[in-house]
């Protein structure tokens, strides 16, 4: 476990954040000749809400797919709930408890939006293929449990009245929502949101961070969200890393990283004499 | 009640039966249609392996016998033991979902992504090196497949006809087991697709590539799995084909009439196959009767492809199949 700090911490508002769960030890990815990360080191703390922001093009995504799996980093190690995680294929780690959403939205669009967060219990579902053809017995209860487990889900992000409709009718904010409530299905021991306000207008601005917020208050659920909108960032995380052209400029609470020279240089651009 | 009303109620009802029988051979196009979006053209040929493996099993053939024969210059045909029905339709399962994984594993795990035309170029490939495979493995002879299936006229239908019209109807006792094989097997499909979580993931990857992934599905298992389903219709279809017609090789012919009922009831939709397999069915059966006279007969041979060729024209995603809207 060498140097991970275990202390809980409690912040200001009463929200309890524990010891590391996620470390990423000098990532560097690189597609061809391009460096995207180049050498990033940080950590994810159980129960707190960590961003990592940066001008467009800094890794940010990048980063999210190495946690979710989806990029294999060339160097670096990454750790979690204190064991080095060998390269995975995507699906090995969502069913490890890390569940992310998509910039672009990645739903079921032919699919309810039942059915949608219902794909999100998975990992629950033990039932095996044959019990399943059957539907018997252990395969029948765990469908009902996982059924009870989504429709608390479903009331709790306020999507009751659309649980019937296919996916690809819903507007573009609720489409957002309905991935936040399939990826909050799988009880994610950390979630992964990927630009969750892009693209939305202030009031589904606001809605959004007020669930974000509510699911970490409710759940205790450890967020990793990326966002280039620096406002809601400092707002809603208890730490940020801050990335540019793939490296690491800052980090630290959102008051640390508003008053660091480097992070004002990338937003606000320079004068290079 | 004229003659040719009661003859008329006779060819439909034959009709229904045989269509029921080109359903299950579309059901397995439908099944990994829906779920990779692959057009199996190797369905047919599928049917005719499973059959062939069956039979083979069943009678204690040594696979690959004429092979082992002409190289080593031994004379082996049969282990000399032979293996009940039950049994060797399990064992012919496994062979299938054997088949499915290295079917996944050497040829479409390599195509993720591809073009819809480049996978079904692949299973033109697969259709041709099975059926090649399937003969040199069981050997080309027509078998005779007998697993156990009542054959003949049923003659409860006939005694009740009789006592009502006069004229005793002719149904056969396979034809009504295939058509309650045929209810369970889609009820069973229908619920396993929509009500559990194998199914649900199916639809899932079949949907979105990665967001399957991102809630911890497995496409490999998932295709597999599909391929396996695929692979378990096409025995039902070979068990029912292969008892009716003997195993031959013109069972894989018998995709090729799966396509106007694929045409009819969408390529995407499973009650879709069914209801698609009885209009053809009862189609040709009916026009052979009413009309076949007037233009000298054998309608049956493409009066399928005639009403399918309407249907492209005036519903071409079919009577179920989902409605193609490309926005621009």
């Amino acid at each position: 476990m060498n140097d991970m700090s275990q202390e809980t911490t409690v912040t200001a508002d009463g929200r309890k954040i524990g010891g590391v769960v996620m470390e990423m030890k000098n990532i560097t990815l690189r597609f061809g000749g391009v460096v995207a990360i180049r050498d990033i080191s940080f950590d994810i703390r159980e129960g707190e809400i960590r961003a990592i922001i940066g001008p467009n093009g800094a890794g940010k995504s990048s980063m999210l797919n190495v946690i979710s799996g989806f990029y294999h980093p060339q160097e670096g190690e990454v750790w979690y709930k204190g064991e080095r995680r060998p390269p995975m294929k995507p699906y090995q780690v969502a069913q490890q408890g890390i569940a992310r959403t998509f910039q672009n939205i990645a739903l079921f669009e032919g699919m309810s939006v039942l059915d949608n967060v219902m794909t999100g219990r998975i990992r629950q579902m033990k039932a095996g293929l044959f019990a399943q053809a059957l539907w018997k017995g252990t395969a029948e209860r765990e469908e009902v449990a996982n059924r009870e487990a989504v429709e608390k889900i479903i009331d709790f992000l306020e999507i009751q009245h659309i649980r019937k409709t296919p996916v690809s009718r819903l507007p573009y904010g609720l489409k957002k929502r309905v991935e936040l409530a399939r990826a909050l299905a799988a009880e994610p021991s950390i979630l992964l949101l990927d630009e969750p306000m892009a693209g939305m207008n202030v009031e589904e601005k606001e809605d959004m961070s007020r669930f974000i917020l509510d699911v970490n208050d409710e759940f205790g659920t450890t967020i990793a969200l990326i966002e280039h909108d620096m406002g809601v960032v400092m707002d809603l995380s208890d730490r940020v890393v801050v990335m540019d052209y793939g490296k690491k400029i800052g980090d630290g609470t959102p008051e640390e990283v508003r008053s660091n020279q480097a992070v004002i240089d990338a937003y606000l651009g320079v004068a290079h004499d | 009640m004229p003659d040719s009303v009661i003859f008329g109620m006779e060819v439909f009802l034959n009709g229904l039966m045989a269509g029921v029988l080109y359903a299950l051979v579309a059901l397995g196009f439908v099944l990994i249609y829906k779920a990779s979006g692959i057009f199996n053209y190797a369905q047919g040929v599928m049917a005719l392996f499973a059959a062939l493996t069956l039979v083979g099993i069943m009678e204690g053939q040594v696979p690959f016998s004429h092979l082992i024969n002409a190289v080593f210059g031994t004379k082996v045909h049969h282990f000399g033991w032979e293996v009940p029905a039950l049994l060797a339709i399990a064992l012919t399962v496994v062979v299938m979902i054997a088949l499915a994984w290295i079917v996944n594993k050497l040829i479409f795990r390599h195509l993720v992504g591809q073009e819809p035309i480049i996978l079904f170029m692949a299973t033109i490939g697969l259709a041709y090196f099975l059926e090649g495979f399937g003969d040199v493995m069981w050997g080309a002879d027509i078998k005779k497949l007998d697993v156990g299936l009542p054959q003949g006229m049923n003659s409860a239908i006939d005694d009740v006809t009789f006592g009502i019209f006069g004229y005793g109807f002719f149904i056969d006792n396979l034809d009504l087991v295939a058509t309650v094989v045929a209810a369970l097997l889609v009820t069973g499909l229908v619920m396993f697709a929509q009500y559990s979580k194998h199914g649900r993931a199916m639809r899932a990857v079949a949907d979105d590539h990665q967001a399957a992934l991102s809630v911890g599905i497995s496409l490999n298992f998932i295709w597999v799995m599909v391929w396996s389903l695929a692979g378990f219709v096409a025995l039902v279809a070979g068990i029912m084909w292969g008892t009716k017609m003997g195993v031959q090789f013109s069972l894989s012919l018998i995709a090729l009439k799966a396509l106007p009922v694929l045409m009819l009831g969408g390529f995407t939709s499973i009650p879709g196959a069914i209801v698609g397999g009885l209009i053809i069915g009862v189609g040709e059966k009916m026009f052979e009767f009413a009309i076949g006279p007037l233009v000298g007969g054998a309608t049956e041979n493409w009066f399928a492809y005639m009403l399918a060729l309407i249907f492209l024209v005036f519903r071409p995603q079919g009577l179920f199949g989902e409605k193609i809207i490309e926005r621009v």
